[in-house]
């Protein structure tokens, strides 16, 4: 008999699991409380770092379930969770008994609410935006401020929410700062007449042509780059922003103008992992994303035997990585599914 | 500026404030900078809102300036402090209302302290009982004298003889609130309405007519601050604060300054006057100075009292644009006339009457 | 002064919407791969004056983008103009050229060409 794996959570990482179990002849079942799947990438225009439009990865994850006929359970979430000796039990909201084998979390993560960041005024200054505002302002194709002009200054904020203890956030959310360097160069597309200045704490451009792409940015676009934290925004009487900085680099504080300022919100776990880690029993770290049982050879698994972890429910992740890290949970399922212990 | 973003602040920064039988006690400094602030204060208390306000005559210093100006060790003055509560305890009150900001700032931070570190706690008592024989109970609540204002602020306007309207034109007045450092900065949630968007202040305004400015410089620190006050050669980085401020507030033409800490609104009033001397520049309307008023001065000015016995003629930037423009009752000649005075203040001049 | 014993005290930011540019994007314009800098201080490390002087060629670069010109003006002659610098550089910055290009341009200014 063929063997059953729900899948928590339909985002990148969710539907490539679920694909890759499929292709491997194994039955599955994705599990999403939204009513649509693909997550966060439902909200992003283009995608770093070579900048393709998020819609093509979406139509790639798209086709991995269409094609391999997935059962997508679509605005559901878990009530109950239990398990007997060898399978483990689901209750839906809408009252559905799944019977699973396994189990993959890939509840992924929540963006920061910038709100908490009071200092910066979101929800507050009229053109205090976040990075997914400004991708929705991509898509639509028009970058403007609420009275509707162009704006000719930008600022963006780096490490809103991340490397900050003040939001109880120690971890560095990892995207955030290569987000920044594109959203930069396509403001500079955008609107060629723009200055763009970014307020950065540490450039942290580990990924796979994340340099090349903040090298870009400097001598190709003009990007202003100011090593210094933020530390308040307000608005001035013609309701521009006036920021406070120091200049790390030239050791003085800095004051500016700007018309915009986007804050790059970083990553946290998802409330709605949370709930699950308490559900089902599942261990979270101090970063309080899920934990895995080893860092280093076994970042897929949990601290129960049949569930594991695939993408950003365990640590900030990009797209590529979220990608891998799903394969690789793969790999440890099917493993699990032939032993029966792992 | 989104309104609704600031409410949800307001919301999240709400304090328990107690209701009835309050232990005041008063500033060391703002008898002599203010001296009719904190006799409104009970007089607004008692007689307004029939209030139960008590005060002790052994009440001291809490040696915030001592301690914010590095000559009180901090056990010293947590010592003190601890005597403060004693004195309290005897006189069997548990909601303690310090009318300075640096005094709330100091109770909360070494509460804060004590509540983290027992030890010490237990140390300071053992302290005090050496040196004094005495014991103490903590505060039960702990709000400061512009915390009980706001608390009331809608039963003080039900009773108001003014608004903050300018009278002629019927628009609100422009109010700039600035709000004392150790209020709310240290420890947030021990703030109406956090340290970002402090709303003690601005709750008065809105419920008394005027309209609240938010100016870019408003967290900025009015230039007391103690040790940059201190030492002489000190005192350019002091004004030079305030000046910040007025430059940042200027193009919003605000018709007043309201406070609620003992040096802001004696370095706002005093450093204008200084400003002026030195580079020839004010910063109000028509030439004229920017008035700055405790927020108990504004209370009692809407409530109808008389703004000589309210002691406005001891406020160096000139207070009579505001009254004009909200249109009080007032006699420009008795502005120094010493004999009015004492009517107001002598029954609240004395302790718990 | 007398009547108070002080003065008022100026302040310290750097207040980036009043100060002039027009030096950083005359350099900008003739040697591109100024705006490369990723502040390092390799070129600083190695600078001869700048181990004996207060010279500091990575700060100079970014008081030159944030127009700070009268500083920039009175470092600007420690350079000894050896081009160690240039040699360190990760990012390829021609960062004697810069020097080069800010005393042609005070020149000219002073000569108000530019």
């Amino acid at each position: 008999m063929s063997k059953h794996v729900v899948v928590i959570g339909g985002g990148v990482a969710g539907l490539e699991v679920a694909g890759q179990l499929s292709k491997a002849g194994i039955e599955v079942s994705v599990i999403e409380k939204e009513i649509n799947t693909g997550g966060h990438l439902n909200n992003w225009y283009r995608l770093f770092p070579d900048r393709r439009d998020s819609s093509e990865v979406k139509e790639y994850l798209d086709g991995m379930t269409h094609n391999h006929g997935i059962n997508l359970l679509t605005n559901t979430t878990i009530e109950v969770f239990k398990r007997n000796t060898s399978h483990f039990l689901i209750t839906t909201n809408g009252g559905k008994e799944l019977t699973a084998d396994a189990i993959i979390i890939a509840t992924g993560f929540d963006l920061f609410k910038s709100s908490r960041k009071e200092e910066y005024g979101y929800g507050i200054y009229d053109n205090v935006i976040t990075s997914v505002d400004l991708e929705k302002m991509f898509r639509k194709g028009k970058i403007a401020l609420t009275n509707q002009t162009v704006p000719e200054t930008i600022g963006i904020i780096h490490c809103v929410g991340s490397r900050d203890e003040k939001v109880g956030n120690f971890y560095c959310s990892k995207l955030c700062c290569v987000t920044a360097v594109k959203q930069a160069i396509e403001i500079r597309e955008f609107l060629p007449d723009s200055k763009v200045f970014c307020f950065y704490m540490d450039m942290r451009m580990g990924g796979a042509f994340y340099e090349e792409l903040y090298r870009e940015a400097q001598e190709k676009w003009g990007v202003n780059f100011i090593r210094g934290k933020v530390s308040e925004a307000s608005e001035t009487i013609e309701n521009k922003l006036l920021i406070k900085v120091e200049d790390t680099l030239a050791g003085r504080p800095l004051k500016m103008k700007l018309d915009m300022l986007v804050l790059m919100a970083g990553m946290e776990m998802s409330e709605d992992g949370e709930k699950i880690a308490g559900i089902v029993g599942l261990k979270t770290g101090e970063n309080r994303f899920f934990a895995a049982t080893d860092n280093l050879i076994g970042s897929n698994r949990s601290n129960i035997d049949g569930v594991f972890y695939a993408g950003s429910c365990t640590a900030p992740m990009n797209i590529p990585e979220t990608i891998s890290h799903a394969r690789a949970a793969v790999v440890e399922v099917i493993d699990y599914l032939n032993d029966g212990i792992r | 500026m989104i309104l609704e973003g600031k409410k949800a602040i307001w919301n999240d920064y709400q304090k328990e404030i107690a209701d009835d039988k309050y232990y005041y006690v008063r500033s060391c400094v703002r008898q002599n900078f203010f001296p009719g602030s904190e006799t409104a204060f009970l007089k607004i208390m008692r007689e307004e809102l029939k209030k139960e306000v008590y005060e002790h005559p052994c009440h001291t210093s809490c040696t915030g300036i001592g301690y914010h100006s590095d000559i009180v060790p901090v056990e010293t003055t947590m010592t003190v402090v601890a005597r403060q509560f004693a004195i309290m305890t005897e006189a069997g009150y548990e909601n303690l209302v310090p009318s300075c900001i640096t005094s709330f700032g100091l109770y909360t931070e070494i509460l804060d302290t004590w509540h983290h570190f027992p030890e010490v706690e237990k140390k300071i008592r053992l302290q005090l009982k050496k040196a004094t024989g005495r014991e103490f109970k903590k505060p039960k609540n702990l709000a400061h004298a512009s915390d009980v204002i706001y608390k009331f602020r809608k039963e003080i306007a039900a009773k108001a003889k003014y608004k903050l309207i300018n009278k002629k034109t019927g628009e609100p007045l422009k109010v700039v609130d600035h709000i004392g450092c150790h209020y709310a900065k240290m420890f947030p949630s021990k703030g109406v309405g956090g340290a970002e968007y402090p709303y003690v202040l601005a709750g008065m305004i809105e419920e008394w007519g005027g309209k609240i400015i938010d100016y870019p410089e408003r967290r900025h620190c009015c230039g007391f601050g103690f040790r940059q006050y201190l030492v002489q050669a000190n005192r350019g980085f002091s004004i030079a604060c305030s000046k910040e401020k007025f430059e940042s507030m200027e193009p919003f033409k605000p018709d007043m300054i309201i406070t609620n800490c003992p040096g802001c609104p004696m370095f706002l009033d005093r450093w204008q006057y200084v400003i002026n001397e030195m580079e020839g520049k004010r910063y109000g309307q028509n030439g004229e100075g920017i008035p700055v008023f405790t927020y108990e001065e504004v209370a009692g000015l809407v409530l109808g009292y008389d703004p000589w016995e309210l002691g406005l003629q001891m406020h160096q930037t000139d207070c009579e644009p505001v009254l004009d423009k909200i249109g009080v009752d007032y006699s420009p000649e008795d502005k120094y006339n010493l004999e009015i005075i004492p009517s107001f203040s002598e029954k609240h001049n004395l302790i718990n009457v | 002064m007398d009547k108070f014993g002080f003065t008022i005290s100026a302040g310290r930011q750097i207040d980036y919407d009043s100060n002039n540019r027009r030096l950083a994007e005359y350099i900008f314009e003739k040697e591109p791969s100024f705006r490369l800098c990723i502040e390092c201080g390799g070129c600083s490390a190695t600078c001869t004056t700048a181990n004996f002087t207060g010279f500091s060629l990575r700060e100079l670069h970014i008081l030159i983008k944030r127009g700070e010109n009268d500083q920039v003006r009175q470092n600007l002659n420690k350079c000894m103009l050896c081009g160690k610098c240039t040699l360190v550089c990760p990012r390829g910055v021609n960062t004697r050229n810069i020097v080069v290009l800010a005393k042609n341009a005070f020149q000219k200014s002073d000569e108000y060409e530019i």
